[in-house]
């Protein structure tokens, strides 16, 4: 008798399984590779090989006063802003996680409107407002407060007042977010522990929050130091950010200044999400926002 | 040690704990009745058991004691006092959830020292306190820990540890074991025993195992659909259920319908098909009257063995099933008027198993019985 040798099934060396979402991304990462990656090179080769291979771009980056005061305004916006869209929106973040499912997307839809409208109509708006002849000095005058319009227009008040109207919603949703996904026994043992109200916010709501607070800041404080047409918009002479030098720089044609400015922007923000993703919680908010 | 804690927090301990009443409370949520007319005489000391299916209003009852929930109707009195109006930090009670409620940012320590910190304790007694709860609930040197790096019985003794630091009279658990394995469930129980001797405060405990409730409690309150169906020791509800509904939430039960064809000596003597069944105690029953008698499958036995010679109720019947879990030996039997009976008989090589289709007289006493 013959004996049959059975040859063992070939797997084929490509899954299906494995390659299918490699795949579905594929079309987006090509997309980013054409147009966001391939013209971030080319601006950052700029910076350093025009007109020569050299870094005398860079170098006259630090001597020069006017970047160092625009690079300046621009950290100090991003900071008042961000801190404003804290305060504005961690108790609204609070009521949303407190309300009931009814009033809360309403709460919710109210947050998310600004959404709806384009940010140069927003900044139109508070051009309106603030404006000398707008409709806050016209009431503050009318009811007496004031004799002459106060300048509130093309100050840098208007800026941070804009931005952080435009920008609350970024802090307000990952507030929330981490607010609601606090488990509700633990302000209850608080209190049967002996906590009264304000310090069971203090002690463990708070607490628990921060990396909320951590995300929104992030979020907020990357999106001011670009930010463009509002300081443009409503702003003073002396508000000239970041955003702002860099496209009076192309307009002059002076391509490799402004793509040194850039890349000192873009340094500061990749800066900033390295120390980020070392805080401490902050690890386990990416699990849970990816699970 | 009851001494030093004493001046520490500053509040009389002495070793004794507190009573709890309940005056026919009742919650609605959206009119509809969670707990709907409950009295409860907890006495100072007691390990009390709230015993019920989910939705028979006892975690309910619970946070209307602790202080999470405002009832609707009635009044709660701790030592006397109306605690009503008292919002829950104010109540000086110790509670320990099901899924433990551990602060997931502070270490044990500063877990367990919250309610000291609360009651403006310094940091060293602070210190000394959490170390000797540590001590009681056997996790010494677990301090630094946080509760991530905890298994799950040791979180729920850091629980428990943070409950009773501060001296509390009345410690309240839900279903603190819930989210635990049989084992390390049947432990700890024992170890809440210990705890309860060794503190000789109030334990007020939800659960929904009905064995766990007859293993730590001294009295158990078996809630149903908002109202205590029965209260008493495990012997009483085990020995004695009021109900056919506590009947069959507290171990198993044969349950017969018959018609009551006298009464003999406080005794019930009615007809079940072709036997008469004597029972005692149980409810009031009138002559004429369709009741239902019910008997715990290991009060049963079979009439030839020399054990069953006295037993006064008998049934003859037909083995239908036979299930050997070990310990025991299982047994369905099917009686005249489509009555089936379920025998649990223990196991033992000298015991003679039966077979299916084996007809078989099954026997039990009369005290044994009760009317449902």
């Amino acid at each position: 008798m013959a004996t049959v040798a059975i040859a063992p099934v070939r797997l084929p060396r490509v899954s299906w399984q494995r390659i299918g979402p490699i795949l579905l991304v594929l079309p987006l990462a090509l997309y980013m590779l054409a147009f966001y990656l391939v013209p971030l090179a080319s601006m950052l080769l700029r910076s350093l090989a025009e007109p020569s291979w050299t870094l005398d771009n860079y170098r006259r980056l630090a001597a020069d006063s006017v970047f160092l005061e625009v690079f300046w305004t621009t950290l100090r916006t991003a900071c008042v802003v961000t801190l404003g869209t804290i305060l504005l929106g961690y108790p609204v973040a609070l009521a949303l996680s407190r309300l009931r499912r009814g009033a809360a997307t309403m709460v919710l839809i109210v947050v998310l409107l600004p959404f709806w409208t384009s940010v140069l109509v927003r900044s139109y708006a508070w051009m309106v407002l603030l404006g000398r002849h707008g409709v806050i000095n016209e009431l503050l005058i009318g009811v007496g407060l004031i004799g002459a319009p106060l300048r509130l227009l093309n100050t840098s008040f208007a800026v941070h007042i804009a931005m952080i109207h435009i920008l609350l919603p970024y802090m307000i949703l990952p507030i929330a977010s981490v607010l609601r996904q606090i488990d509700g026994a633990l302000p209850r043992a608080a209190a049967g522990l002996g906590a009264p109200p304000w310090r069971v916010f203090l002690h463990v709501v708070l607490p628990l929050s921060l990396p909320g607070v951590a995300a929104g800041s992030l979020l907020v404080f990357v999106l001011s130091l670009g930010f463009y047409i509002t300081p443009a918009l409503v702003g003073g002479p002396r508000d000239l950010m970041l955003s702002m030098l860099i496209a009076q720089q192309v307009d002059l044609l002076n391509w490799p200044y402004a793509a040194c400015l850039s890349a000192a922007l873009l340094a500061v923000t990749l800066l900033l999400i390295a120390a980020f993703q070392r805080l401490p919680g902050m690890r386990d908010l990416l699990r849970t926002a990816t699970r | 040690m009851d001494g030093t804690i004493t001046l520490a927090v500053g509040r009389p301990t002495a070793g004794h704990g507190a009573s709890v009443v309940l005056s026919n409370i009742e919650k609605r949520f959206d009119s509809v009745g969670a707990v709907r007319g409950v009295t409860l005489d907890i006495r100072s000391g007691e390990f009390l058991t709230l015993l019920g299916p989910s939705g028979s209003g006892k975690t309910t009852t619970l946070l209307m004691i602790a202080g999470f929930e405002t009832p609707t109707v009635g009044d709660i009195a701790i030592d006397g006092n109306s605690v009503v109006a008292l919002p829950p930090h104010r109540r000086n009670i110790g509670m320990v959830f099901q899924n433990y409620a551990l602060f997931p940012h502070m270490t044990v320590a500063e877990n367990i020292g919250f309610p000291l910190k609360q009651r403006g304790v310094d940091r060293a007694t602070r210190a000394r306190l959490v170390a000797e709860s540590l001590e009681l609930v056997r996790l010494p040197g677990y301090q630094s820990r946080y509760p991530r790096q905890l298994s799950g019985g040791q979180q729920q003794r850091v629980a428990l540890a943070r409950a009773i630091v501060f001296r509390p009279r009345l410690l309240l658990m839900d279903e603190p074991l819930g989210a635990l394995d049989k084992q390390l469930r049947e432990s700890l129980q024992l170890e809440m025993r210990r705890l309860h001797a060794e503190l000789g405060i109030t334990f007020i405990y939800v659960t929904h195992d009905q064995a766990e409730a007859l293993t730590m409690s001294d009295r158990v309150a078996v809630m149903n659909e908002g109202l205590i169906a029965q209260i008493g020791t495990p012997e009483d509800l085990y020995d004695r259920p009021c109900d056919r509904f506590v009947a069959s939430f507290i171990g198993e039960s044969n349950f017969m319908q018959g018609v009551v064809r006298g009464l003999e000596d406080g005794m019930v003597v009615a007809d079940c098909g072709d036997a008469t069944v004597r029972a005692i105690g149980g409810r009031i029953a009138t002559v004429g009257e369709t009741v239902t008698l019910a008997t715990r499958p290991e009060r049963l036995g079979f009439a030839d063995t020399p054990q069953c010679a006295t037993r006064q109720n008998r049934m003859a019947g037909t083995i239908a099933e036979t299930v050997f879990a070990g310990e025991h030996c299982r047994y369905l039997c099917h009686c005249a008027g489509g009555v089936s009976i379920v025998l649990k008989e223990p196991s033992s090589a000298t015991v003679r198993r039966r077979v299916v289709g084996e007809s078989v007289e099954l026997a039990w006493s009369i005290a044994d019985t009760v009317v449902v």
